[in-house]
């Protein structure tokens, strides 16, 4: 098992995205401090796909937050494209997809995905294009004039993934966005998610609690444990590009797997 | 993934559900109602019985306990109205008397006519209203966009609803009417007499409606969750576009609550600004001389007038409540 030293240094060849140097984050609340994330190390490469697992309680949205700053780190760096996370939001670095769809009720699908372009000021015939193009990536035409009730909780996550599209970020964290979903719906739309991704070639940041999802859609894992949340293992995953779904069948993917669950195992030994 | 259902919602079997709910709806309802009145017609009979059997006794006249019931029930001036007297003095004041006169070679609205009254009232408070809806709009954008204004405008705002209407109203009146500007406006001729009496009660009505604005207001622009107020934060939002693409539409069903309660205020507000004023015209004006002259038909046909004054507002906020959050898009 390679030590996570040696497999960051791996990534530093290509050209780093996001890069983390002994994050520290302390939450103060009522209780006293609560530690969320200790010396969090990590270089993202651009157009990697990066899977974060790990205990409910290990900091994974906390670490997501503070790359697109919406928390910030009370210790150590992180630069986002060389820059702060508060200036690559302000040139529209990424896209958040929340573990909720959180559309907006009163928006219907087509206008909720023109939320964000209306915010950052694209023009109308932009707007209607781009609505169109993002729609067609997730599978949602002819649903554009619906509003979110009147669709599925899977077809509305796929929306506000299509939100999160529209304004072509670079990078994109998604917050356990198929967390809610069942089995089938889940395995589909992970399959899009791939396919987009090798469309795009953006660079993912995506939060899952399964082992086969992250498995099967990353090309680098991070194993994190809790109390406090920190990083215990960074599986490069050698699996091929192209990827159909029974290729979890394969010998390679459940050696991953088990190097994963062994992490997470480790992480919890280490806790205890 | 197919929306077949949605289409199944307006369905023929829809119609049939309908007069379900409304029959459904209509019995208790009339019930109800039968009981109001059956009480309200024995509460007249005891009431006004002494009257009755006071002129029995010094008139020296025999009458039947029947006659009695039918007398304490057709009385002038009775203690309690009865319901057909009430009704009958509303189809009077409103079908019967003509709402416009003839008058120094004119046509005027008629003052006996209660629809008249009503528009005399129905005005200002409309007007207040307006004015109180806008000013409690104003104030909650500030107490939710400005800490200093939530600690100083709130309790302010409490502190003004705690004192009683009734006691400043003439303030109000006799310092409203004597302000230099409105009585300048009339010697010049831009508004009439009867404009400048609207003023304070405009200023009272929307005096009591702003309240419930303001309160709704807040809670509707709070009321974003975190995570929609975290998504206006990853585009780099402005203070402005969150307000006009998210907090403001997610205040609409809280402004429209918060608006059916000020409307009934601004009402009140309006009729009780009447009171002291010594208004000839409105509501509470018809109020103040049924007292006056123990008309006590007058006086509940005037509070009846009031009441469908404020369900007719009622219901119409509601109507448009029901188009603006339909367009909207919530959920049928
Ligand atoms: N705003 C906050 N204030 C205080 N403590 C917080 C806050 N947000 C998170 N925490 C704490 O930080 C720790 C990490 O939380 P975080 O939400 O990042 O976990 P997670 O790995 O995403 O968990 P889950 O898998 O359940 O979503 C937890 O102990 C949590 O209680
Ligand atoms: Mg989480």
């Amino acid at each position: 098992m390679p030590d996570p030293v040696s497999s960051q240094s791996v990534d530093q060849r290509a050209a780093s995205v996001i890069s983390a140097r002994g994050l520290d984050l302390t939450f103060q609340t009522a209780d006293g401090p609560v530690q969320a994330l200790r010396d969090v190390n990590l270089e993202i490469g651009k157009g990697e796909f990066v899977s974060f697992i790990g205990p409910s309680g290990c900091g994974k949205t906390t670490f997501l937050r503070v790359i697109a700053a919406l928390e910030h780190p009370t210790g150590g760096q992180i630069t986002v494209n060389g820059m702060t996370p508060d200036e690559a939001r302000k040139s529209r670095a990424y896209g958040y997809v929340f573990q909720a769809a959180g559309l907006y009720p009163w928006r219907t699908i087509e206008k909720n995905i023109k939320l964000p372009l209306e915010i950052m000021g694209f023009d109308a015939a932009e707007q209607d294009r781009r609505v169109k193009n993002v729609l067609q990536l997730v599978d949602l035409e002819g649903f554009g004039k619906k509003f979110p009730w009147q669709l599925s909780g899977g077809m509305q996550q796929r929306a506000s993934i299509a939100r999160a599209l529209a304004f072509d970020a670079d990078i994109l964290l998604m917050d356990e966005p198929f967390g809610a979903l069942d089995e089938i719906v889940r395995d589909h739309l992970n399959e899009q998610l791939l396919q987009l991704w090798a469309r795009t070639e953006k660079t993912i940041g995506f939060v899952t609690h399964s082992i086969p999802e992250a498995v099967y859609l990353s090309t680098k894992i991070v194993v994190m444990s809790p109390r406090p949340g920190r990083i215990t293992d960074v599986i490069e995953s050698d699996l091929p590009r192209e990827r159909p779904l029974d290729i979890r069948d394969t010998p390679e993917f459940l050696a991953i797997a088990h190097r994963v669950r062994e992490g997470l195992r480790a992480g919890h030994a280490y806790d205890d | 993934m197919s929306d077949a259902t949605v289409p199944a919602m307006f369905g023929p079997k829809s119609a049939a559900r309908w007069v379900g709910a409304v029959s459904g709806a209509v019995l208790p309802v009339m019930a109800v109602v039968a009981a109001i009145v059956a009480i309200w017609y024995g509460g007249s009979v005891m009431m006004n019985r002494a009257w009755t059997l006071d002129q029995i006794e010094r008139r020296g006249l025999e009458m039947t306990a029947m006659e009695i019931v039918a007398d304490a029930m057709n009385q002038e001036r009775p203690v309690l109205p009865t319901p057909h007297q009430v009704f009958a003095e509303l189809w009077d004041t409103t079908v019967v008397e003509p709402v416009m006169r003839e008058r120094r070679g004119t046509l005027q609205g008629n003052p006996r006519n209660l629809l008249f009254h009503a528009y005399h009232t129905l005005w200002p408070t409309i007007l207040g209203f307006g004015v109180g809806t806008f000013l409690g709009i104003l104030l909650a954008v500030g107490i939710v966009h400005s800490r200093a204004m939530d600690m100083s405008v709130m309790p302010w705002a409490i502190a003004s609803q705690t004192i009683p209407i009734l006691a400043i109203a003439p303030i109000i009146v006799v310092v409203v009417s004597n302000l230099p500007a409105l009585n300048n406006a009339v010697d010049q001729g831009w508004i009439s007499e009867d404009t400048k009496l609207l003023v304070p009660k405009a200023l009272i009505s929307s005096y009591l409606s702003f309240f419930p604005v303001v309160v709704g207001m807040v809670a509707g622009l709070r009321s974003p969750q975190v995570s929609d107020l975290d998504l206006m934060r990853t585009y780099s939002a402005s203070r402005g576009q969150t307000f006009w693409k998210l907090r403001l539409p997610a205040s609409v069903p809280f402004l429209f609550t918060s608006l059916k309660v000020s409307i009934a205020a601004a009402l009140v507000g309006t009729i009780v600004a009447e009171l002291p004023t010594g208004a000839r015209f409105g509501l509470g004006a018809r109020l103040l001389t049924g007292s006056y002259y123990g008309q006590t038909i007058q006086i509940w046909s005037a509070l009846f007038m009031a009441a469908i004054c404020a369900a007719a507002l009622v219901i119409l906020l509601g109507a448009l409540e029901k188009i603006v959050l339909k367009r909207m898009g919530v959920r049928p």
